[in-house]
């Protein structure tokens, strides 16, 4: 029992470390800003998945103690990954595209949050219940 | 009384556990703790919470994060390969605009999240109106099948999930 934890834990952790790597290479070769967001938000979210899968593995099977932690960093990763793509995307818009080059949204009269006059309004537009 | 005591249950439940992991053993006195924290953080962060997200089938948000964390692990060997084997020079990356049905600004995060974490998308923008989102995508020679994949794979599974 020890032992097949232990392999599948050595396993996991080559395959996150696999694409971690991939990831980070990513990063260095892709041609643009954009693009190279692609790397990080995905390659490196399965790599440091299987890590905590790894760890949760190591701690069950071959420690025989329940670790629960590793559940939490997941869930905060897979929190925050989207947002930071998210934010990095927005800031690259202004940097380094022309607001031509960006299909316009549906619609009359409408435009992308990020260049709108109205983007501090979109997200109130919620009707308070109270 | 109890909407009054916990006007967030979800976000209630969410607490105890995210404290009962983090405790990482089992102990009556921290599940104690884990309820008055599950009662007090609500209260305190109310003002942040004027609307209320309604969540409609919680069993399909299930079923929903199990596609998203299969469509994760698809996308990591996709972009991989991209990355490994496509030159710069066959990279046909792209920027789509995804029309939304979807209302609930929740379902729209969740879709816009579930967009980053999945194969070669990421979301960039939405618009002002909350009608559409602004999404690149790493390789993609044909648009539009990106666009109704999104629309059929999870919108149409967000709009039964979030009114």
């Amino acid at each position: 029992m020890t032992a097949l934890a232990q392999v599948l834990v050595a396993a996991l952790l080559v395959i996150g470390g696999g694409f971690a790597l991939v990831g980070a290479w990513g990063l260095v070769r892709l041609p643009d800003a954009m693009t190279r967001l692609h790397g990080p938000t995905k390659a490196a979210t399965l790599g440091v998945g299987a890590v905590l899968i790894a760890s949760m593995l190591y701690f069950w099977g071959v420690k025989g103690v329940p670790s629960w932690h590793e559940l939490l960093i997941a869930l905060f990763l897979f929190v925050t990954a989207p947002i930071t793509g998210f934010f990095l995307s927005k800031a690259n818009l202004h940097r380094s595209w022309d607001r031509t080059e960006i299909p316009p949204p549906p619609g009359p009269g409408n435009d992308w949050a990020t260049f709108g006059d109205e983007a501090d309004v979109a997200g109130t537009e919620r009707p308070d219940p109270r | 009384m109890i909407r009054r005591i916990l006007p967030h249950p979800f976000m209630s439940v969410l607490i105890v556990l995210v404290w009962m992991a983090l405790v990482n053993r089992f102990a009556w006195g921290s599940l104690v703790f884990a309820a008055m924290l599950a009662v007090a953080v609500p209260l305190f962060t109310a003002p942040y919470w004027p609307g209320k997200p309604r969540v409609r089938r919680p069993l399909k948000l299930v079923a929903y994060t199990a596609l998203v964390i299969w469509d994760i692990i698809r996308a990591n060997v996709d972009v991989a390969k991209i990355v490994l084997f496509t030159p710069s020079s066959d990279l046909r990356p792209a920027w789509v605009v995804v029309p939304l049905d979807l209302e609930s600004a929740e379902g729209i995060t969740v879709l816009a999240a579930t967009i980053t974490l999945t194969p070669g998308t990421v979301t960039a923008d939405v618009s002002g109106n909350g009608n559409a989102l602004l999404v690149h995508c790493l390789h993609a020679p044909d648009p539009a099948a990106i666009v109704a994949d999104i629309k059929s794979r999870y919108e149409s599974r967000l709009k039964e999930i979030f009114t």
